[in-house]
């Protein structure tokens, strides 16, 4: 009997023919319930439909349980966990050697907020075109639940101990020191999370997201301000975020009474829906200020901070030729016979 | 007495009643930090280059802007000998501070000059002094005051031009080179120069047998410092990325490297085919270097002890991990902070085991400016043939100071990136093992981040690893990779610069020196041989690992002198991890470490007090 066998179901393909099978990693090997096993998933759905070739992604990580999770996504990128509190600056080197790379920098509050503060301060000082994600737990993981600097004020640890020291707004900082994209979300908040980050990947300059990612094992209690329930509880979106990508139809409407519209540098759209009459994220004192604000009121303020597409990052600064360095062949990187001559004619 | 009346007996040429010395002294220029006498002092060291007759300038300053106590000691040597003169003939005493204690401390027969007011005249007998009044001599070239106190030390150019018969258009010659774009400064200076020259000869009897006579030792040569040359090599290099944090002495190699790129490395679209960045401390500098490294830039960095100790941790991580970058190491006295504008090779033994775990990292040595030029291209395709970092020990003496040269050759050697691989590469071999010894060198192949292939990642980490660079905790892919390491260093071992056998006639004794030391070595041999009777052999490291004609020398010598300029011995003690036991009962040290430029004298009598002699 002829019959026609019924037609395999396709997995879905981006814009690129790849499946988001392509922008997976290795089994996570983290806690179950871990709030950066949430955030692996979002950066993969995020360049999945943002269709970004995963070759071009070099991943980079400093030493911690966030700075594991790059192992967790995206195996055909290139990756690099390097050290504890310097991944900016090897993320530096590496997008000094190849500016066409889209780095993505994974981090923690350990990482970043205490033993990389210096390098962290540095990196959005020089605008560096890279995605810097804090997975934010308020506490060391790998060494067992110490306080980091990113902990509230009267935050207790699973054995009681309160922490009485302000802490490091990441978002503050980075804002103040000139990065030029900052946003702070919540891994448990999906869509947000997921939108930031696909406008993250179409903008060129530093993108820093704070993403508070709380550490089931050991920072998930009553009494912790990094935790599910105290984020499901106390977190306020400053706006609700869209992304529509540039390959994508963009003439869909907004109202510029209740939405500010940024347009990214590839032409795509972040929308951001205003919870918050006259919030303006261009305006880099007044994110300051919200920010100071939010901190008086104990409010856990989520969304895109501040967002500037007009300044120039580290790599347009350095002028480089458009041939990545690393791959400049010897007739270009080695002067010639003449010049030798000429520069000891100089020294006679 | 006035210092005029010292003379010795006058000899019938109108000098002294000495035989007269020529092409064979030092001279020594005693100021103050920030008076602007650097400019004075070159133009006499290049007046008596252009003449023929072999120079070196050492420059001992503090580490200071203005205001301190500076010498710079010129040495004239018709044998070629360039090192340090620890005897001085011709002080120019310009700092009040100092000029006492200066004076002091010359031996018999030196000669004098000085500012009139500091009267030194009567502190010895057995001195010839000049006096010579700056301030009445400059009032009358140079009517603006403000400008005096910098023109005054050209004035003394002049007085010695005089006194040691220096051709005058040559030190014209000099003064516009010095000031080549700013002809009113070349003018100025001129006029004080030839001010100085002037008194001289209206005032100034000769009593001194110190001469300069033209030679033919010098014609084609150049004179530069140590990092210059370096900065001149890693741009022949094709370095691209340079990341650096300020420390003296090495400073000076990278912002001479950022004119050089600025002059030559712009490409014809108008853009850089580098990037320098200033970090903001050594941990960072080294980090851009091995994440440039990683990403298949030729990195580098340069720094001085206290940067080397701060990269320690990544300098691990880059050896672990495999990554090619380059470390100019201008080494200074330590330890701490230590005295920065001071020359020692003070870090030879922390580099070569530098960071935590078993790590052993390859080293190059110039003792020359022609070798920290040529030694910049060895230095970065071994680090990208054997895919780890390389350090280059240099010295302030080297980097800092102002040798005399043959022009430097332009790199034969083709630029090596290493085993890289590319996309078709891996279409071809349907995938690799990033840290697998394919070759049996212990190298093995690796990718960059943005070769377009979907096998073409690996997972970088500084965490235990397997041969596909998965992360592993197992005994067996532990040991495993740290042998691996180890065949690799083996296998440098034949690739680094092999040493320099500088005399080797088959006598019982053999010294073994490196770096800077070599210039003091090469007289030192000469004054073994020549006052004491010592024959010597003598072979000059120039890498780590060190290689087996380093261990063949040791085993044919009955005794070998090791010359460190450290406390401790350092290249013996890194010499004694590698020889068989029955070799380094073999090995006696000389060591030099105050600050100072190795000597010839320091070594020669230390090596005749161990030999009895």
């Amino acid at each position: 009997m002829a019959s026609t066998p019924a037609p395999q179901p396709q997995p879905k393909m981006n814009r690129l023919g790849l499946a988001v099978l392509d922008y997976r990693g290795g089994k996570t090997t983290l806690c179950a319930g871990c709030g950066h096993n949430a955030i692996s998933e979002r950066i993969i759905d995020a360049f999945y439909e943002m269709g970004v070739q995963p070759e071009r992604v070099a991943k980079l990580s400093g030493i911690g349980c966030s700075s594991k999770s790059p192992a967790y996504f995206m195996s055909r990128s290139h990756s690099f966990n390097s050290v504890h509190g310097r991944m900016p600056s090897v993320a530096t080197g590496a997008v000094l050697a190849n500016q066409r790379l889209i780095a993505l920098g994974v981090s923690g509050d350990g990482d970043t907020a205490s033993i990389g503060i210096g390098q962290f301060i540095h990196l959005m000082r020089r605008n560096l075109p890279i995605i810097y994600i804090i997975e934010d737990n308020g506490v060391y993981g790998l060494t067992k639940g110490q306080f980091s600097a990113t902990a509230d004020v009267g935050s207790k640890l699973k054995t009681g101990v309160i922490n009485e020291l302000p802490p490091i707004d990441t978002c503050s900082l980075a804002i103040e020191l000139g990065a030029t994209f900052v946003a702070r979300s919540f891994s448990g908040d999906k869509r947000q999370l997921h939108s930031i980050l696909k406008a993250a990947i179409a903008h060129r300059g530093t993108v820093m997201v704070d993403v508070i990612s709380p550490c089931v094992t050991f920072n998930d209690h009553e009494g912790s301000t990094k935790s599910y329930k105290y984020m499901k509880d106390h977190e306020e979106p400053l706006q609700d975020v869209n992304f529509v990508p540039a390959f994508e139809d963009i003439a869909v409407d907004y109202d510029p009474g209740t939405s500010v519209n940024i347009t990214m540098h590839d032409g795509s759209q972040l929308r951001l829906r205003k919870l918050e009459e006259d919030y303006d994220p261009t305006n880099r004192i007044e994110a300051v200020k919200r920010l100071s604000l939010a901190h008086e009121a104990e409010e856990a303020l989520t969304g895109v901070f501040y967002i500037n597409t007009e300044k120039p990052n580290f790599a347009d600064m350095l002028n480089m030729t458009d041939v990545p360095l690393a791959t400049l062949p010897e007739e270009r990187v080695r002067p010639s016979r003449k010049v030798l001559e000429e520069c000891m004619e100089e020294l006679r | 007495m006035a210092s005029t009346d010292v003379a010795l007996h006058e000899g019938t040429d109108g000098s002294s009643g000495r035989e007269p010395v020529v092409n064979d002294f030092s001279i020594q220029v005693a100021t103050v930090n920030g008076s602007g006498s650097q400019s004075a002092n070159t133009v006499l060291l290049r007046t008596i280059f252009q003449m023929g007759v072999p120079v070196s300038g050492k420059n001992l300053f503090p580490s200071n802007i203005a205001g301190l106590p500076t010498w710079y000691t010129i040495r004239a040597s018709k044998h070629g000998y360039i090192a340090r003169k620890k005897e001085i003939d011709f002080l120019v005493a310009m700092n009040p501070e100092t000029a006492r204690e200066d004076v002091v401390s010359l031996e018999a027969g030196a000669v004098v000059l000085y500012d009139e007011p500091l009267n030194l005249g009567s502190l010895r007998e057995d001195l010839t002094f000049y006096s010579i009044p700056y301030d009445k001599i400059v009032a009358q070239v140079c009517p603006e005051a403000k400008l005096r106190k910098l023109v005054k030390n050209m004035i003394y150019v002049g007085v010695v031009a005089r006194l040691l018969d220096l051709d005058m258009t040559e030190v014209e010659k000099a003064i516009r080179k010095q000031f080549a774009r700013k002809q009113k400064a070349a003018d100025l200076n001129w006029n004080a120069a030839k001010a100085g020259y002037d008194y001289a000869v209206a005032s100034l009897r000769k009593r001194d047998p110190f001469r300069v006579e033209r030679m033919n030792k010098t014609a084609g040569k150049i004179i530069v410092d140590g990092n210059s040359a370096a900065a001149m090599g890693c741009m022949f290099a094709g370095v691209t990325v340079v990341t650096w944090y300020p420390i003296t002495p090495s400073s000076s190699l990278v912002e001479t490297l950022i004119d050089y790129m600025k002059a030559y490395r712009i490409g014809p679209d108008g853009k850089a085919t580098f990037a320098i960045v200033q970090a903001e401390d050594e941990l960072a500098a080294i980090g851009m270097v091995i994440g440039a490294g990683w990403a298949g830039a030729r990195s580098m960095t340069a720094t001085a002890g206290p940067g080397i100790s701060l990269m320690a941790e990544f300098v691990g991580l880059g050896y672990y991990v495999e990554i090619p970058g380059v470390i100019w190491d201008i080494q200074r006295v330590g330890p701490s902070t230590g005295m920065p504008t001071r020359t020692s090779q003070g870090d030879i033994l922390s580099v070569a085991l530098l960071s935590h775990g078993d790590t052993k990292h390859v080293m190059l040595i110039p003792s020359s400016v022609g070798e920290c030029f040529s030694m910049a291209s060895e230095a970065f395709n071994l680090a990208e043939q054997l895919q780890t970092p390389v350090f280059v020990m240099s010295d302030l003496d080297l980097g800092m100071n102002n040798w005399m040269s043959d022009p430097f050759e332009y790199p034969e050697e083709p630029i090596h990136r290493g085993k890289v691989l590319s996309k078709e590469d891996l279409e071809r071999l349907g995938g690799f093992a990033r840290y697998k010894d394919v070759d049996g060198d212990g190298v093995g192949y690796r990718t960059l981040p943005g070769t377009e292939h979907p096998l073409a990642a690996y997972f970088a980490r500084g965490s235990g690893h397997n041969e596909r660079s998965g992360y592993s905790e197992r005994p067996d892919d532990y040991v495993n990779n740290m042998d691996r390491l180890a065949r690799k260093f083996e296998f440098a071992r034949t690739a680094v610069p092999k040493p320099e056998a500088v005399a080797d006639n088959g006598n019982a004794i053999g010294i073994i020196g490196y770096g800077t030391s070599h210039w003091a070595l090469d007289e030192s041999l000469d004054q073994l041989k020549r006052e004491r009777g010592i024959d010597c052999d003598y072979l000059r490291l120039r890498a780590y690992p060190f290689t087996t004609e380093v261990h063949e020398f040791i085993k044919c010598h009955d005794r070998v002198y090791i010359v460190d300029q450290n406390r401790d011995a350092q290249m013996l003690q890194l010499l004694k991890l590698d020889l068989p036991t029955e070799e380094t009962g073999k090995l006696r040290s000389v060591r030099h470490y105050n600050g100072l430029p190795i000597d010839a004298r320091s070594i020669t009598d230390a090596i005749a007090a161990q030999e009895g002699k």
